[in-house]
């Protein structure tokens, strides 16, 4: 359904960059994901996941290689565009709206203005947000960092995209509301066959929902396989918190 | 029911003398559409068009100067009263003076409004020159809109002055809103607050093309436990230019609050200045502006819902001044 092929993207010097050289973010990168899997891009910080993530949904454009998506050159398409064909994206910072219910921003994502309050409640709840109340909040600064996450996750749930893509969906979201996150990732795999989750993450519990590992690494597929495959290899240090693996001490893990 | 005063709700349009074009503006100044309860004040082109009263609300005729007095009863709940305004003539200068007096204790709903339809080449102008007196313990939500259009080259003005005194205990909210097509605008809006009282006052204001829009606040705290909260928010088009200088004086022990956003596009201009002057060392004051472009990630969040990039932005806007 998705094809990468010879993806790159470089920041030239000068061009949101401070210092005088290059930079390669993604480096030829090819990459083929097939329908109906649920997959966790996971590597060290600045290894280039979110660019990649980003470089899919169009809102970053490749500086060379081609993007396929469902038979569709979607290399040079707008967002709004990808967006129509299917592909959506839950961002790991979700921006805030002045003035825009949640109620609306469930609506617009689901396509349907006129969708009932219980069926938008339905989406929240499935992040953890229970109370009714949230309908009438507005999406800006008076919502916790973990509230916006989740609404964030509400909204790619009520857009239903053929290819979903999560960045980080566990940032900034407490324990309780993660149990029931994740419960809710394995329901939606299991529930929609043909659709493709693709998330982000470092976590463990999300790494241990996944068909496939994909690991990158300096802009570079490092590795790829089945959970079995790849997991027992990131080797998480049995000391520590392994949500905090790869990030806290990046050398302690293999990739 | 008391004898003479239960009158049949005002039938805007039907009977009256209303062109479409004056029915279309009450419908986006007043949200009247047929039939509206309550008590109803028509005005157009500078005369009155239309007048009903209800139980608890009396609307009588200046004798001094164009405008009217609205009464209304002591203790009485849920009332409405809509009081708009239409400009469909070109050189129409019209300046009304209305006094709303609230009895103590009464809840009411009130919507004023003005629309100009100016279709000529000469400037077409209202002033309304609104002052609302509330007694102890009442309440009231006052709604008023602006709103302009029209092909001809002929200004639409608006220059609306309100000014408001809440007794004790007594609460108001405020929403004024400029929706679009005024040519020029000087709004001046001024109020005294007495112990425990509560205001909060929204302005929300859009300018296109080559609008002018100049908006003075001034409120002062008086008494102990009064509340003031000023929400200006603005969206800045075209060439427009806009002047918001929004001033919370407190001289008791009270609380205010003054925040302007203002949205900043093309070649537009807004200077946001707000004010706060304490007169206590009990006053609590804060203040707080902020101008800028739409977030850009807030575009892209839409786009990734599949809106386009000119329909994320009107989405934007609309929810801002919402």
């Amino acid at each position: 359904m998705l094809e990468l092929k010879n993806v790159s993207y470089t920041v030239k010097a000068g061009q949101d960059s401070y210092d005088d050289r290059d930079h390669d973010i993604i480096r030829d990168l090819s990459l083929t994901v097939e329908p109906g899997k649920l997959i966790v891009i996971t590597g060290p910080n600045g290894g280039g996941k979110s660019t990649l993530s980003k470089l899919i949904m169009g809102i970053e454009q490749p500086t060379g290689g081609t993007i396929t998506f469902d038979g569709t050159d979607i290399t040079h398409l707008p967002i709004d565009e990808r967006a129509r064909l299917g592909i959506g994206y839950g961002f790991q910072q979700p921006a805030r709206f002045t003035g825009m219910k949640v109620a609306k921003l469930i609506r617009i994502a689901s396509g349907e203005k006129r969708m009932s309050s219980a069926a938008c409640n339905k989406y929240l709840s499935a992040v953890g947000l229970c109370s009714a109340n949230y309908l009438d909040r507005d999406v800006d600064k008076s919502l916790s960092g973990g509230e916006l996450k989740r609404i964030e996750i509400a909204s790619i749930l009520a857009r239903n995209p053929k290819l979903a893509i999560f960045d980080e969906p566990e940032a900034g979201i407490d324990l309780w509301s993660f149990d029931k996150l994740t419960a809710t990732f394995e329901e939606l795999h299991k529930t929609q066959p043909d659709h493709t989750i693709l998330i982000i993450s470092h976590q463990e519990r999300i790494m241990q929902m996944a068909d496939e590992i994909i690991v990158i690494k300096d802009g570079e597929v490092t590795r790829r396989g089945t959970r079995d495959e790849i997991y027992p290899t990131l080797m998480f240090s049995k000391n520590q918190d392994p949500a905090c693996a790869f990030t806290r001490t990046a050398e302690a893990v293999s990739y | 029911m008391a004898e003479n005063t239960a009158v049949a709700p005002a039938q805007v349009g039907s009977e009256l003398d209303l062109d479409a074009i004056s029915r279309e503006m009450l419908e986006v100044i007043a949200d009247m559409h047929g039939e509206t309860e309550g008590a109803v004040n028509i005005r157009k082109n500078g005369c009155l068009a239309c007048r009903t009263n209800s139980d608890h609300v009396t609307i009588t005729s200046k004798t001094d100067n164009p405008g009217i007095d609205i009464r209304v009863d002591a203790g009485c709940k849920n009332e409405h009263v809509h009081i708009p305004v239409v400009v469909t003539e070109e050189g129409v200068h019209d300046v009304v003076y209305n006094d709303f007096f609230i009895g103590a204790g009464a809840d009411v709903y009130i919507v004023a409004g003005c629309g100009i339809h100016n279709g000529g080449d000469k400037d077409a102008e209202h002033d309304g020159i609104h002052r609302f007196f509330l007694e102890p313990g009442s309440h009231v939500v006052y709604v008023e809109k602006h709103y302009g259009e029209g092909e001809g080259t002929g200004a639409r003005i608006l220059n609306p002055t309100t000014e408001v005194h809440l007794g004790e205990g007594a609460s108001m909210e405020m929403e004024m809103v400029q929706i679009k097509g005024v040519s020029s605008t000087v709004r001046k809006t001024t109020g005294t607050l007495e112990a425990d009282a509560k205001l909060v006052i929204t302005e929300k204001l859009m300018t296109h093309g080559e609008q002018h829009a100049t908006s003075d606040l001034d409120f002062e705290m008086v008494g102990d436990g009064a509340t003031v909260r000023v929400i200006s928010r603005s969206v800045a088009r075209g060439n427009s230019v806009q002047v918001f200088h929004p001033n919370v004086t407190g001289a008791a022990a009270c609380r205010g609050h003054v925040q302007c956003d203002s949205i900043i596009m093309d070649n537009a201009r807004v200077t946001s200045i707000p004010a706060i002057d304490a007169k206590s060392t009990e006053a609590q004051l804060v203040h707080e502006a902020a101008i800028g472009k739409i977030a850009g990630e807030a575009i892209v969040k839409l786009m990734t819902l599949g809106l386009t990039e000119e329909e994320a932005e009107e989405q934007i806007l609309e929810d801002f001044l919402s």
